[in-house]
């Protein structure tokens, strides 16, 4: 669904993004790991056609996503920071969304409902709270039921029971045959939803595998010990 | 366009900084109207007073207002819109509301009072001044990422075009005045829209009679409907060139 090929992204002099290829389908749940300034969150990006990256290209579904724009129609995305007008109301923020997405399917509320944003519309963006942010910017991804779910660090920041409810919804959509792809650094969380892995450092993609062999070949059952024993052998 | 062009006009019609910028055009203009009985020199004071205030809130205004807006692009980004649409709609929601101001402010009481071929000249310029200088505003706020740096460099713009210019004409004239300059200067003139529009609206006046031999090259250059027509051709593509040169760098940057 979503192939990168030789991507090559610099910031000034920094090298972000190096010789970055993967192959993304359907029906997968992918977890993007890696160090801090590993490139996760400017990879996302260039799928998103937020960064644009400097050599190499980007397909979505066949089809190049430079210069192409409709293709988001199909993504949902909940960024790491969720930036928004400030003096936007939260419904209001709702509105025009759904406004400017044109959407014929039907919109997937759950996330609203289970997080009560209905009681905050009439607050000011400014006014949230970081983690009332991350649930808006979870129920903005959600919304649309799109086939692709990018998520960038989704849980940090959330409460106990807000993130373990966004557990339960990631988990419902990947039973649902959609492609996701989770950066996170909490590798206990993303135990129970990947079912591949991608590591990243310094720009440069490692690895990307699926979650049993990966357990095959370190003999470990938990994400964190195979992470854990892959980043020593590669010492 | 038109739904992304709505919530920004809806977003700066809200921000009291436009209204308050149309009342105080509105004080002015009529207060000068009628403190002159001879409205044909207030128009010219009008004049004088429109060729500062007007650049300086274009330009400060949609400056700030794009850097504002930093969140708002990130989000539209992300979202299935080309990124010409975005930032276009964020060009004409900026000179809608900026030409509504000026409008209201000043174009009515000059229909009110003063409703002539001169009148008319004022506006339009009014009107184009305020496209330009958003205009060059986004050019500025493209390049630039640090907002301290952007409104700085909106402000210095806004000095070149209306201060400084004028020094470095003036300089030329006296440095080499035994020589026939009068039309390379109304030449250079042409090149700063600020000047331009001076221009364009004084030769509509009688006094330009009083500026001798140079107000007659003007009057040559400029007064007749070609002349005009060049002159508006200038300032249309002072506010269509910075705004294209801003969205190409747009397409290409990384947010």
């Amino acid at each position: 669904m979503i192939i990168a090929n030789k991507i090559h992204k610099k910031f000034g002099r920094l090298q972000v993004l190096n010789n970055v290829s993967v192959t993304c389908n359907k029906d997968q749940c992918i977890g993007l790991i890696g160090p801090n300034g590993s490139g996760k969150t400017t990879f996302i990006k260039c799928i998103l056609g937020m960064v644009v990256c400097d050599t190499g290209f980007i397909t979505f579904r066949e089809k190049n996503i430079n210069k192409e724009w409709s293709y988001r129609n199909d993504i949902g995305y909940m960024p790491q920071i969720g930036k928004y007008p400030d003096n936007m109301m939260v419904g209001q923020l709702f509105d025009m969304m759904k406004d400017i997405r044109s959407h014929d399917t039907k919109l997937d509320e759950e996330l609203i409902e289970k997080f009560q944003l209905k009681d905050i519309f009439q607050k000011r963006m400014r006014t949230l709270s970081g983690g009332t942010r991350q649930k808006v910017s979870a129920a903005l991804a959600f919304l649309f039921d799109p086939t692709v779910l990018i998520l960038d660090e989704p849980t940090a920041g959330l409460d106990p029971i807000s993130s373990e409810i966004l557990k339960e919804k990631i988990i419902k959509e990947k039973s649902n045959g959609k492609l996701i792809i989770i950066s996170s650094h909490i590798l206990s969380e993303l135990d129970d939803m990947v079912t591949e892995v991608m590591y990243m450092e310094f720009g440069f993609l490692k690895f990307h595998k699926k979650i049993e062999a990966l357990r095959a070949d370190t003999g470990e059952t938990k994400l964190s010990k195979v992470i854990a024993t892959l980043m020593l052998q590669s010492k | 366009m038109k739904k992304i062009f709505k919530y920004v006009v809806i977003d700066i019609l809200r921000n009291r900084i436009l209204l308050m910028y149309t009342i105080i055009l509105l004080a002015i203009s009529f207060s000068i109207f009628n403190l002159e009985d001879n409205s044909a020199k207030a128009i010219l004071s009008l004049l004088n007073i429109v060729l500062i205030i007007v650049p300086l809130v274009s330009i400060l205004f949609a400056s700030i207002y794009v850097y504002n807006s930093a969140e708002f692009l990130e989000l539209l980004v992300s979202q299935p819109l080309q990124r010409k649409t975005i930032w276009l709609s964020l060009f004409f929601g900026l000179t809608f509301s900026l030409c509504l101001a000026f409008f209201v402010g000043i174009g009515i009481p000059i229909c009110l009072y003063h409703f002539d071929a001169t009148g008319c000249m004022m506006i339009g310029t009014g009107l184009l001044l305020s496209v330009i200088f958003v205009s060059i505003a986004m050019l500025a706020t493209v390049r630039i990422r640090d907002k301290a740096k952007g409104i700085g460099m909106a402000i210095l713009l806004w000095l070149y075009f209306s201060v400084l210019y004028d020094g470095f004409v003036l300089m030329i004239l006296f440095q080499f005045q035994d020589y026939p300059l009068e039309k390379i200067v109304s030449f250079i003139s042409a090149l700063n829209p600020i000047d331009l529009g001076r221009i364009l609206v004084i030769i509509k006046m009688d006094v330009s009679a009083l500026m001798g031999y140079t107000g007659a090259v003007f009057k040559i250059m400029f007064g007749s409907a070609a002349g005009t027509m060049v002159a508006f051709g200038i300032l249309l593509l002072w506010s269509a060139l910075p705004v294209s040169l801003s969205l190409a760098h747009f397409k290409k940057k990384d947010l």
